[in-house]
């Protein structure tokens, strides 16, 4: 299906903002419409609010981060629905951070450490494994076949997430943690995130809140699977890429020279919450 | 309303304070010298340097400093700095008021407050958050003024919860004068409930603010159901029937209306809803010191600077006003505030440990309400404003300085020598540029 010929707006579904957004997560959805839209190609966002039936139509599914409690009520809504399923069994494309990404694998910790039933979309289990919390800048090159460069976010997560068979990582871990001590390959790579290995189009990442905004072209490699070739941006709107380039560079500038952040300067706020 | 407690008579004067203990007053001494010190060798600005050591080496200053005075300790994530600023106003009809007015709102801070206004009767102090409970403790008797809980720093996870239940615990087991509590926060109202809870429940005012930032408040508070918000002004859980409080006294537009069938217009100063919501709050504590609702906002209304804040400055030739945004919610506020103008704007972000690492939050902000007007981003993580603004679709430019971004927007358009540049930042950018103003 090529952009140019299609007669529908592509509907990127947005799950439960309200149980999976804490992160500024939604920025996903907004940044995968307004890269189609600069190519002429319609797009509609569809935010789906908990307890509302999930469209059964959506070309792109985004999921968010959120609290354990919050995760195991998404998961079991989507479980209940079952729609996201059988969207991906026919080609619709999932992008999921974080808390999205634990639970459409196959277990994930509930709020009390105990394992929950993922979706199962994607190969891959997220454990507790009495590391502490990964908080902080998280840098990847990807070795995964994808030609879309390093990714650069922040990551903040208590599970660490171990591949099946069935699935890849969408990185190699350069600075941070991502899938932690149990996701380190046979070959002793420190991986970054999940992508399906059978053909589906999973993805899933620890680079959370707004990932796509530091990583255009790996927005453009999700909307690629749904239009087929893209375009290049019109002149007007090559700004937005210019920019996140400079904020690639400064990111990628400041985690190279060992400013990973966040654990590393703990506050008084901190030491009165008993954080660590 | 009826006023209860000390100094509630509205037409006889407070008694004064006693007097400063003689070594309560020897450690303000040392404090003060120290804090002389500091600012002289251009170590900090100096004054919670001095209140630091004081409260280091004598460790029940706060408890004897604040013993015989009327004192309002003022929280919550956003408003406590103007709400502070009011109140003060407000009991300044009664004679002098400790306040720490600069926003250094830990003991420290207080301390050094009010050692400096021996002689003030009635104290208004803004307490952060997390000090609250603690704070409460020391001072026993208080009218504690609960403003709201939202995210503040995205790199803390549960951060927001975790203080509703600090605050609860401590108001169930802490004696206090009154509560003055934000009935269209839940989590407020929840963490409020506490003191209805504990031995000596004390009384609640209820004040409806308004409030419209539910983000973080979607969980029940009080057995982990989904809130309804609904019109008309509600809140409900329809798990375990929790919900807004009837109010005492609350805004209708820009009125004060209470309970008693008073109505206040509320000609303010400073702008936007989220004041009118601080003047709202104050004027209900200030009742707590037995002041009318309309001498009150009389007192209050005039206020037109927040230290620092909301001050209209000239920055080479141009005349900037700065306002502080410190999260999702706070940038929800300023952005209605800046809303009717259309004149370029500044907006200004730094990622510091004070203001949180991750600023993945500016997804959660509208920035699209900026749309059609020329903004320049700054602060230390202005790349990612500028990536935001332009996939929020606005035209922006980018600049490392306050002076750089005034240049930028001169050069964009020198027709606005003439009008007032909003410049919105979070906390280290605003001090950034204030620092700069003062230069
Ligand atoms: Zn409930």
């Amino acid at each position: 299906m090529s952009g140019a010929t299609r007669d529908t707006a592509v509907r990127i579904v947005l799950l439960y903002p309200e149980l999976l957004g804490t992160y500024g997560d939604g920025g996903n959805a907004i940044i995968l419409a307004q890269r189609l839209r600069w190519r002429g190609i319609d797009a509609e966002v569809i935010s789906v609010g908990a307890d509302d039936a999930v469209p059964t139509s959506g070309d792109v599914y985004v999921l968010g981060g959120g609290e354990d409690g919050p995760q195991v009520e998404a998961c079991r809504q989507l479980a209940a629905q079952g729609v996201l399923t059988r969207a991906v069994a026919g080609g619709s494309v999932v992008f999921a951070v974080c808390a999205g990404m634990q639970l459409i694998g196959t277990e994930f910790p509930g709020p009390d450490g105990a394992p929950v039933a993922g979706l199962g979309l994607v190969d891959c289990a997220t454990v507790r494994t009495g590391e502490k919390r990964a908080v902080g800048e998280l840098l990847t090159t990807t070795d995964t076949g994808f030609d879309i460069g390093e990714l650069t976010g922040f990551e903040n997560h208590a599970g660490r997430t171990r591949l099946g068979p069935d699935a890849r990582p969408l990185g190699v871990v350069e600075a941070g943690v991502g899938n932690g001590s149990v996701g380190v390959n046979a070959d002793g790579i420190r991986t970054e995130g999940v992508v399906a290995g059978d053909g589906a189009k999973v993805v899933g990442t620890y680079l959370h809140g707004p990932a796509l905004a530091r990583n255009p072209r790996l927005a453009d490699l999700l909307l690629g699977w749904v239009v087929g070739e893209l375009p290049p941006l019109g002149v007007e709107h090559r700004q937005v890429d210019e920019e996140a380039g400079l904020l690639r560079d400064e990111r990628l500038a400041a985690v190279r020279a060992g400013n990973l952040d966040g654990v590393l300067h703990r506050t008084w706020k901190d030491r009165l919450l008993g954080r660590n | 309303m009826s006023p209860d407690g000390p100094g509630a008579s509205p037409d006889r004067a407070d008694p004064p304070p006693p007097p400063i203990r003689p070594v309560a007053r020897a450690v303000l001494g040392m404090a003060s010298a120290i804090s002389r010190l500091s600012r002289r060798t251009g170590f900090g600005s100096g004054s919670v340097i001095g209140g630091q050591f004081a409260v280091l080496v004598h460790r029940r200053l706060l408890s004897q400093l604040t013993a015989g005075r009327n004192v309002a300790l003022v929280s919550g994530t956003n408003g406590k700095t103007t709400t502070n600023h009011y109140l003060a106003r407000a009991l300044g009809t009664r004679g002098p008021v400790a306040t720490n007015a600069d926003g250094a709102n830990m003991d420290a801070g207080m301390v050094v407050a009010l050692g400096a206004a021996p002689d003030a009767t009635n104290a208004t102090l803004e307490c952060d958050e997390l000090w609250l409970p603690e704070v409460l403790r020391q001072v026993g008797e208080a009218v504690v003024v609960l403003l709201n809980l939202s995210r503040d720093q995205l790199d803390r996870t549960q951060e927001v919860r975790a203080i509703a239940s600090l605050w609860r615990d401590a108001l169930a087991t802490c004696p206090t004068r009154a509560v003055v509590a934000n009935a269209d926060d839940p989590l407020v109202v929840w963490a409020a409930g506490g003191a209805l809870e504990g031995p000596g429940a004390r009384s609640i005012t209820w004040v409806g603010t308004g409030s419209w930032w539910t983000l973080d408040a979607t969980g029940c508070p009080a057995c982990g159901g989904r809130i309804r918000f609904g019109p008309p002004q509600g809140w409900s859980c329809p798990s375990c029937g929790f919900a807004r409080p009837s109010c005492d006294l609350w805004l209708d537009g820009d009125t004060l209306c209470t309970a008693s069938d008073e109505t206040i217009a509320l000609p303010l100063a400073l702008p936007g809803r989220a004041n009118q919501a601080n003047a709202a709050m104050a004027t209900a504590a200030a009742a707590r010191f037995g002041i009318g609702t309309q001498s009150a906002v009389t007192a209050l209304a005039g206020v037109d600077d927040i230290a620092g804040r909301y001050r209209t400055e000239t920055v080479d030739g141009q005349q900037v006003r700065l306002l502080l945004a410190k999260n999702p919610a706070g940038w929800q506020e300023a952005l209605e505030m800046v809303d009717s103008s259309d004149a370029p704007a500044v907006v200004s972000i730094n990622a510091r440990i004070a203001d949180g690492r991750d600023p993945s939050w500016l997804w959660d902000v509208p920035f699209e309400r900026l749309a059609g007007r020329f903004v320049v981003a700054s602060g230390e993580r202005r790349h990612d404003l500028a990536v935001r603004l332009g996939y929020a679709g606005v035209d922006h430019a980018c600049a490392s300085s306050l002076s750089e971004a005034v240049a930028v927007v001169q050069r964009h358009s020198g027709r606005h020598r003439d009008t007032v540049i909003d410049v919105i930042g979070n906390y280290t950018a605003v001090q950034d540029h204030i620092g700069e103003v003062d230069r």
